[in-house]
Order: structure tokens, then C-alpha cells, then sequence
């Protein structure tokens, strides 16, 4: 049988939801980027996928975006976490909480 | 007629209290403070006699004259501006004001001499001579009230001149909290007015734009109210008489607003003799005589209002026979001439009335300042019974104050005599009280015989018998002491400046009572004074036609009460001479010592239950409970939700997070169930 759209989706809904429960859950600032990544990957599938289905580059072209921010923000946020790891010697996000009242 | 000249009147004054105050401060010169005020006065004095005498003057025409200074207050059909008008009546009032207020400043000078508050005193006495003059000459009803309000602070002020003596702020405190409860009658008064009749004003004065239908002139053309209890509240002419007395009762010391007059004694003695004997006190007068034409439609009102006059008149005589200190008989001896001039409006004589305010203005104030020259002469000691004897140490003062004596007490021909018997022969001949009017005769009678007796012990416990004062010390209880004396003080005569308006008023004292020569003494119509105030006042409705037939035919009768009046008079002088000569440290009766106890009375049953009702209910529950808590309740309030929105920001990245996931369901969610935005 022929694969079809609703599959892709669901396959994307699964994987962002894995994302989003990870980002919660996890306390090492590592995994929860890796659950980030997870989640702009999974809309990276929908939009392909949609693309593909609808005969539309559009979808494509913006998978570029989303990779570009991606990477961005993964620069960025890694320098961050390099920063914090050299004052706390902990990769625990929960001891980064003293920006508190 | 407008004339701009009316309003040098009152602002001379009032230029005078700014020049004082301003550069009097600095300067400190006696004779600059001294030639400012009396010069201000005196410019008033001058302009006021040529306004009232010149061939087109107010005491001359019928018109009044006009100053429409500014336009003050105009909303549709309320008009009230600060506008001058003199009319025979304000004319008349003007004349004595002017003229006793400079005497009174010219002494003031005298008796002041040496006070470190001189340019003080001066700059209160004309602010006063301004609100007083204002009072007077004004041609509506918020304006006089103005004046009103002015002569009341004023009243305040000079009253609690000497600052440094509780007693004197105290009592100025008290004398304008009194004038206060008075002042809520007067300006129920003029709303009423306002209400039924559609203006406020006195007088009509084309000239200015204003309408012709004044306050006064509707009450002219109205119905007369019945004469019953019902109509005080009816909200018609009787309950505006009656809410416009409340505020005479406050302002002329009358039953049972009078408390404020004794104790205000603690000012310097010109303030007494201007304010509370010669002007501020017949303020009342004036305006019930102005507002004559809605008390002769109010039989009701002018009832009350003779009561209350001749009750007044009596309680304060009987007070008066027990007081030590010379300015407290002289107090309630005020109280009492005031009962008469109340008692006269009462029963319609307001001619009458007038009459005795002028003439009391003459022998009252002679009195007082002549008891201030005593005192000052005394080094300031008050209490009559460390007195005696006075009368070869001051001469001047002595014969000046004789005459006032005799003018008070009513012997002929002094002053007081004809105004008196006129007011005693009015009551007598009352229409439309029947018997009851013999009743206030008889009041008015008993009084005028008191009157003699008290007088008469004042002068003798002061200026005959022992010289009292070489036996006691200078006792140093309330009174300033300036020179410190620790022998026996040893009295002397004034200086010319507080000696030579003594002269003068003596001189008034004395003539003053010929410009009210009724027609029944010498069978000619020489009543200067009630030819010239008959226009300015209203008629009695049931005896407009009668009167000149009336005065015509009684003469008889009146001619036999004069004589009962002059019997009166001198029995009491006799009665008087005889027991204090011999005993003037007689002791009278502790209840009327006391004063009947009246302020100790409304202390318990009004100052104290008002007193813990503020202090329990508007001070600890409304003012600290709801107001103070309101505002707690609103600070508690923001730091309750500034606790609660803390939990915001917990540090915690993972919540942080979670909120952000939440809110992009929430709003994923609303967009699925409203439709995406197109």
C-alpha cells in the first residue's frame, strides 16, 4: 500500500509530542536540546511531507528556515550552556535557578 | 444714582489693613501704623457723611445710590455681585460707623501704645471696619453675608489678640463656633429666599442690568402668613423670618446663641467697645430691619422675635447686677440693650430699633473705652471690687462716663432716654398682640429698672467710696502685667489720645437722643430719625393707614408712659445709689454670679456628647476605621497580588517551559474552536 499523508503526520505528531515531553522531563540541558532539535525536526517532516503531497516547493523552502534557525539556536544555546558549565560544574538545569524572588 | 465713590467706603479701610500689615511689619512705628489706620478710617468717615448729606446724598432722596463694582456670581436667574448700595438705612449705619469706629481707633492708639502686635492690632481693626462696611452697604444678600463672614473672623482675630493667653483664644474660638451655628440659620435664610422669591438681592438697579423684581420686593406684593406654630415650617415668609433670626440671634448675642459675648471680653477693650457693643453686634439688627418687609409678613417670626428680645433683655440685666469685673456688666449690659432693639423689631417698631442702635453705639462704646481707660489707668486690673474712689484720680474719664451712665439708665435728656421710651412706648402700643404687649412693656420696664441698678452699682463700686485699691495687692491671676508693681497701684488719668473721643462720645451721648424727638413731647413733628428711615422700612400690613393718626391721638397715653419710663429710671438710680454707696462689696445672689450656669449647662449636655460622639464615631470609626483602612486595604491589597504573582518567576527553567507548552495549547486550542484568523 501506498503511504499516506495522515501516516507522515502522525509519525510527526508522535515525535513532536516525544520532543515536547522531553523538554519537560529531562534535567540534563544536553537532552533537552537534543528533545528540541527533536521537536524542529518533526515539523520539518509535516512540512515536507505536505510538500510532497501537494506538489507545493513552499513546504521545502521553508524546511531551510527552520534548519537555519535550528542551527542558530543550537550555536547559541550550547554557548550558553558551556558558560553556565563552567560556573556550576553542573549540567542539571534545575540548579540554574536563582533568578528567583 | 451710581456713584463710584461708595466703594472708597469700604476699600479705604481695607488699603489701610494691607498697609499695616505689609509694611506696618517692618517699619514698627507707632505714628505710621496709628496715622495709616486712623486716616483710612477717617477717608471713610469723610466720603460716607458727603454721600449721605450732599443735595443728591442718601439721606436726602428716596433712590439709593448704586456702586456696581464687579459682576461676582451670575448664573441664569441667580445674580449676586459685589455691589454698593446706600440707602437711608445703609446711609444711617454707615454715618455711625465710620464716625465711632475712628473715635475707637483714634483711642485704640492710646491704649495700645507700647504692644509688640501694634501694627497687628491696627491691620485686624480695619480688615473689620472693611467686612463691617461691606455688611452694611451691600445690595444683596450673599455680599452682606460676605461681611458677615469678615466681621466674624475679624471678630475671631481681635478677640484672640493677646495670643499668648489660652483664655483669649479659647474665647475667640468660641465666639466664632457660636456665630457659626448662627451663620447655618442665615444662609438657610437666603437659599429659602432664593427659592421662593427668585434673587437675592435688596434693591432693584436698572442701571446694572439687574431685575426688577429684588427678594424684597416680592415679599411686598405677597400674602401675610397666618400667626400660627404651623407656619415656621410651612417653607414660606415665617420660616425664612425665622431661619433669617437664627443668624441675628448667633451674630447679636440673643438667647440662646449669647455665650460668646461675655467671654470675649478677653480682648482688648477698643475691640469690645467697636465689636461687641457698637457695630458687629447690630449687625443682626440691620439685617432683620432690612429684611423688615418679610418679617411684617410673618407674625409668626416677629412674635418669636419679641420674645426672645424682651427674654434676652431681662436675663441678661438679671446677670449683669452680679458681675465684678467692669467689662462683664458692661458685656451683658450689651446683651440686654441688644434684647430691647430685638424686642422692638419684634413688635414692628424698626425705626425704633435703629434709633437705639445708634444711640447705644454712642453710650456703649463711651462706656467701654471709658472702662478701658479705667482699666488702663489701673495698670490693667478689671475687678471692681479693688477699685473706689476712682473719680478724683481720673476726672475726664469720670464726667464722660457719668454721662453714659445716665444715658443708659434713661434719664431725660441724655441719649438713651428717647430711644428707650420710644421702644418701651411701641411695645405698649403694639397692634395685634392685645394684652401680650403690655406683658413685654412690663419685661422692658423691669429691665430698664435693672438697667439703672446694675449701671448705677458699677459706677459707684468704681468711682466713689474707699479707694479699695491701696488695701490689696495687685493680685496677678489672668490679667498681663506690663509694669511690675509690688506696691499699691496708684491710679492716673489717660493720655489726650484715649481722653478726647471719651469728650466726643460723652457729647453724642448727650445730644445724641434730639434727632429722635417724638411728635408727643413738643406737639411738633421734629422726628428727624423716623422721617428719614420711614421710606427704608416696611409697614406693618394692618396699620398702614393708621399710623399717623394713631401718634396723633395717643399722646396722652404717651406722654404717661415717658413719665412712668423717666419714674423708672430714677427710682433705679436711687435704689442703686443707696445700697452700693454704703455697700458696694455687697454680694449678690451666686446663682446670677454664675450666670445661671448656662455654659457650664451646653457644656454637659452639647460640647461633651459632640465632643466623645467625634472623637468615638468620626474620628476612630470613620476617619482611622473606614478612611485610613480603605487606604490600608488598597496598599495590603496590591502586595497580596504582588505575593501571588512571585510564583511567576520561580527560577524554575523546566516550569518555565511547561507554561510556554500550555499556553501554545491554549491558544492552538481557541484558534480550533473559533476559526483561524483569514
Amino acid at each position: 500500500m501506498e503511504p499516506q499523508l495522515s501516516w507522515y503526520l502522525a509519525l510527526s505528531a508522535v515525535l513532536f509530542t516525544i520532543g515536547m515531553a522531553g523538554v519537560i522531563i529531562k534535567r540534563n540541558i544536553i537532552a533537552m536540546f537534543m528533545c528540541i532539535e527533536l521537536m524542529l525536526n518533526a515539523v520539518n517532516l509535516t512540512f515536507v511531507a505536505f510538500a510532497s503531497f501537494f506538489h507545493d516547493v513552499t513546504g521545502q523552502l521553508f524546511v531551510f528556515i527552520v534548519m537555519t534557525v535550528a542551527a542558530a539556536e543550537a550555536a547559541v544555546g550550547l554557548g550558553i550552556i558551556i558558560a553556565i558549565f563552567r560556573n556550576r560544574e553542573t549540567l542539571d538545569v534545575d540548579e540554574a535557578s536563582i533568578l528567583k524572588f | 444714582m451710581e456713584t463710584n465713590l461708595l466703594s472708597i467706603i469700604i476699600f479705604a479701610p481695607l488699603v489701610g489693613a494691607a498697609i499695616n500689615w505689609l509694611v506696618g511689619r517692618r517699619v514698627r512705628n507707632e505714628m505710621f501704623i496709628a496715622t495709616v489706620a486712623c486716616g483710612s478710617v477717617a477717608i471713610s468717615t469723610i466720603v460716607a457723611f458727603y454721600l449721605a448729606f450732599n443735595s443728591h446724598g442718601a439721606l436726602r432722596t428716596e433712590e439709593p445710590l448704586f456702586d456696581h463694582i464687579w459682576t461676582w456670581l451670575h448664573v441664569g436667574n441667580f445674580r449676586a455681585d459685589f455691589a454698593l448700595a446706600m440707602d437711608r438705612l445703609s446711609g444711617t449705619y454707615a454715618l455711625f460707623i465710620t464716625f465711632v469706629g475712628f473715635l475707637i481707633h483714634v483711642f485704640a492708639v492710646g491704649y495700645m501704645h507700647g504692644e509688640d502686635g501694634f501694627y497687628r492690632f491696627f491691620a485686624y481693626l480695619n480688615l473689620f471696619m472693611f467686612a463691617m462696611l461691606t455688611l452694611v452697604l451691600a445690595d444683596n444678600f450673599v455680599l452682606m453675608f460676605v461681611g458677615w463672614e469678615g466681621v466674624g473672623l475679624c471678630s475671631y482675630l481681635l478677640i484672640g489678640y493677646y495670643i499668648r493667653r489660652k483664655e483669649a483664644g479659647d474665647a475667640a474660638k468660641k465666639a466664632f463656633i457660636t456665630n457659626r451655628i448662627g451663620d447655618w440659620g442665615f444662609v438657610l435664610g437666603i437659599m429659602l429666599t432664593f427659592f421662593l422669591t427668585g434673587s437675592v438681592s435688596f434693591f432693584a438697579n436698572p442701571a446694572a442690568g439687574e431685575a426688577a423684581q429684588t427678594a424684597l420686593s416680592f415679599f411686598k406684593t405677597a400674602q401675610v402668613d397666618p400667626f400660627t406654630f404651623g407656619a415656621i415650617f410651612a417653607g414660606g415668609a415665617t420660616s425664612v423670618a425665622i431661619l433669617l433670626f437664627i443668624g441675628a440671634a448667633g451674630k447679636s448675642a440673643q438667647i440662646p446663641l449669647y455665650v460668646w459675648l461675655p467671654d470675649a471680653m478677653a480682648g482688648p477693650t477698643p475691640v469690645s467697645a467697636l465689636i461687641h457693643a457698637a457695630t458687629m453686634v447690630t449687625a443682626g439688627v440691620y439685617m432683620i430691619v432690612r429684611c423688615s418687609e418679610i418679617f411684617v409678613h410673618a407674625p409668626t417670626a416677629m412674635f418669636v422675635v419679641a420674645i426672645i428680645g424682651a427674654a434676652t433683655a431681662l436675663f441678661a440685666a438679671t446677670i449683669g447686677l452680679a458681675q465684678n469685673d467692669i467689662k462683664k456688666v458692661l458685656a451683658y449690659s450689651t446683651i440686654s440693650q441688644l434684647g430691647y432693639m430685638f424686642l422692638a423689631c419684634g413688635v414692628g417698631a424698626f425705626v425704633a430699633a435703629i434709633f437705639h442702635v445708634i444711640t447705644h453705639a454712642f453710650f456703649k462704646a463711651l462706656l467701654f473705652l471709658g472702662s478701658g481707660s479705667v482699666i488702663h489707668g489701673m495698670h490693667h486690673e478689671q475687678d471692681m471690687r479693688r477699685m473706689g474712689g476712682l473719680k478724683k484720680y481720673m476726672p475726664i474719664t469720670f464726667a464722660t462716663m457719668v454721662t453714659g451712665w445716665l444715658a443708659i439708665s434713661g434719664v431725660p435728656i441724655f441719649a438713651g432716654f428717647f430711644s428707650k421710651d420710644e421702644i418701651l412706648w411701641k411695645t405698649w402700643s403694639a397692634a395685634g398682640l392685645g394684652s401680650f404687649a403690655k406683658v413685654l412693656w412690663a419685661i422692658g420696664a423691669i429691665t430698664a429698672f435693672l438697667t439703672a441698678v446694675y449701671m448705677t452699682r458699677m459706677m459707684v463700686m468704681t468711682f466713689w467710696g474707699e479707694e479699695r485699691f491701696r488695701k490689696v495687692q495687685p493680685i496677678h491671676d489672668e490679667h498681663e502685667e506690663k509694669d511690675d508693681h509690688h506696691g499699691p497701684v496708684v491710679p492716673h488719668e489717660s493720655p489726650r489720645s484715649m481722653t478726647i473721643p471719651l469728650i466726643v462720645l460723652a457729647i453724642l451721648s448727650t445730644i445724641g437722643g434730639f434727632i429722635g424727638v417724638p411728635y408727643a413731647f413738643v406737639n411738633r413733628d421734629v422726628n428727624i430719625i423716623e422721617h428719614t428711615l420711614e421710606p427704608a422700612v416696611a409697614k406693618m400690613p394692618a396699620s398702614e393707614s393708621t399710623e399717623h393718626a394713631d401718634e396723633h391721638a395717643h399722646v396722652a397715653e404717651e406722654l404717661a408712659l415717658a413719665g412712668v419710663s423717666v419714674a423708672i429710671a430714677l427710682i433705679g438710680l436711687g435704689v442703686g445709689w443707696t445700697v452700693f454707696k454704703r455697700r458696694p462689696l455687697l454680694e449678690m445672689p451666686r446663682i446670677l454670679e454664675n450666670k445661671y450656669y448656662v455654659d457650664e449647662i451646653y457644656d454637659k449636655t452639647l460640647i461633651r456628647p459632640i465632643e466623645a460622639a467625634s472623637r468615638e464615631g468620626l474620628w476612630k470609626v470613620f476617619d482611622i476605621g473606614v478612611i485610613d483602612g480603605t487606604l490600608h486595604a488598597l496598599g495590603d491589597a496590591v502586595t497580596e497580588l504582588g505575593r501571588l504573582a512571585r510564583w511567576l518567576q520561580a527560577g524554575f527553567v523546566r516550569g518555565y517551559a511547561a507554561i510556554i507548552l500550555v499556553g501554545a495549547l491554549i491558544l492552538i486550542g481557541l484558534f480550533a474552536y473559533f476559526g483561524f484568523p483569514r
